[in-house]
């Protein structure tokens, strides 16, 4: 954490909207996360593999969801100020071929501590509806 | 075979350090659209108090996810891994990653529970740098199914 790009802890509140981005997930992006983070699991590229254990066809992996998730947290935390993150995956995300998976990831502030100065940010990824995400949140130290 | 619950407890490593390169940081960074120009230039790291390259938030799953691979691997535990899928994971920074770490990581089996043909596998790495200080906690849940009977 750098104490030079927190984001403000005064005039927060609880229920506000800090980020908000809609994000389109293609096979592309799983090949690249794939790549990025050496999680070559098949289901993430191969819809005969997934078919085969019970998936509907090619599914994101969560961690990746996680991962766009937190770029939204950070793009108002600043860079390296997410403390603490944790998600659970409830809801796995089907991507077709050819085209495109639409998510919406909204961060908002879910609880404020004045003492320590931090903000619970609570996160929500909504596909076709429903969420992919249980309990996401992050812990942001302010300034 | 199902997990076996008497894993529980064992531990892996600390395995032959990570090194965090700018490039792997970046092409991180691309793939979780993580858009601050502190991931890609050591000079916008600078101007935000970093002494390098800042990584992502959770671009300690790379390092992380290496080292649960033991876990999988160990005949003894007994995960298959065709029949897994991620159930949750959550980060805990003691300090950002920056380019230029070298971070060791080892791996705990904190719990296995079972319940209605699936196992939950819950594993905790601690990444420490090159001076041994804390680093990150990764905790990660496996839910794996068992085969039909």
């Amino acid at each position: 954490m750098s104490a030079e790009n927190r984001p403000s802890f005064d005039g927060l509140e609880v229920g506000e909207v800090v980020a908000e981005r809609e994000i389109e997930l293609t096979r592309d992006s799983l090949v690249r996360y794939a790549g990025a983070s050496g999680d070559f699991n098949p289901i993430h590229y191969n819809d005969v593999v997934a078919q085969q254990v019970g998936l509907p066809g090619v599914i994101a992996h969560g961690m990746l969801t996680l991962g766009q998730a937190a770029s939204v947290v950070e793009e108002w935390a600043g860079p390296g100020n997410v403390a603490d993150l944790q998600a659970r995956f409830t809801r796995p995300i089907p991507v077709p071929n050819p085209g495109v998976a639409v998510v919406t990831v909204t961060a908002k502030v879910g609880a404020l501590d004045p003492e320590r100065r931090t903000a619970r940010i609570d996160v929500t990824v909504d596909f076709q509806g429903q969420k992919v995400l249980g309990k996401a949140q992050a812990l942001v130290p302010c300034a | 075979m199902p997990v076996n619950i008497e894993a529980v407890g064992r531990a892996y490593g600390p395995h032959e350090p990570y090194e965090v390169t700018r490039i792997k940081i970046r092409e991180f960074a691309d793939a979780v659209d993580a858009r601050s120009f502190a991931h890609l230039s050591e000079e916008a790291a600078r101007a935000e108090g970093y002494p390098d390259v800042v990584a992502p938030t959770t671009f300690a799953v790379v390092i992380a996810q290496q080292a649960e691979f033991h876990v999988v691997v160990d005949p003894e535990v007994g995960v298959d891994f065709s029949r897994v899928v991620h159930a949750d994971e959550r980060f805990t920074h003691h300090r950002p990653i920056i380019a230029g770490d070298l971070i060791s990581s080892t791996v705990h089996i904190d719990s296995i529970t079972q319940r209605g043909g699936i196992s939950m596998v819950t594993t905790r790495t601690e990444l420490v740098d090159a001076d041994g200080k804390p680093v990150s906690t990764v905790v990660s849940t496996l839910a794996v199914r068992e085969e039909a009977s």
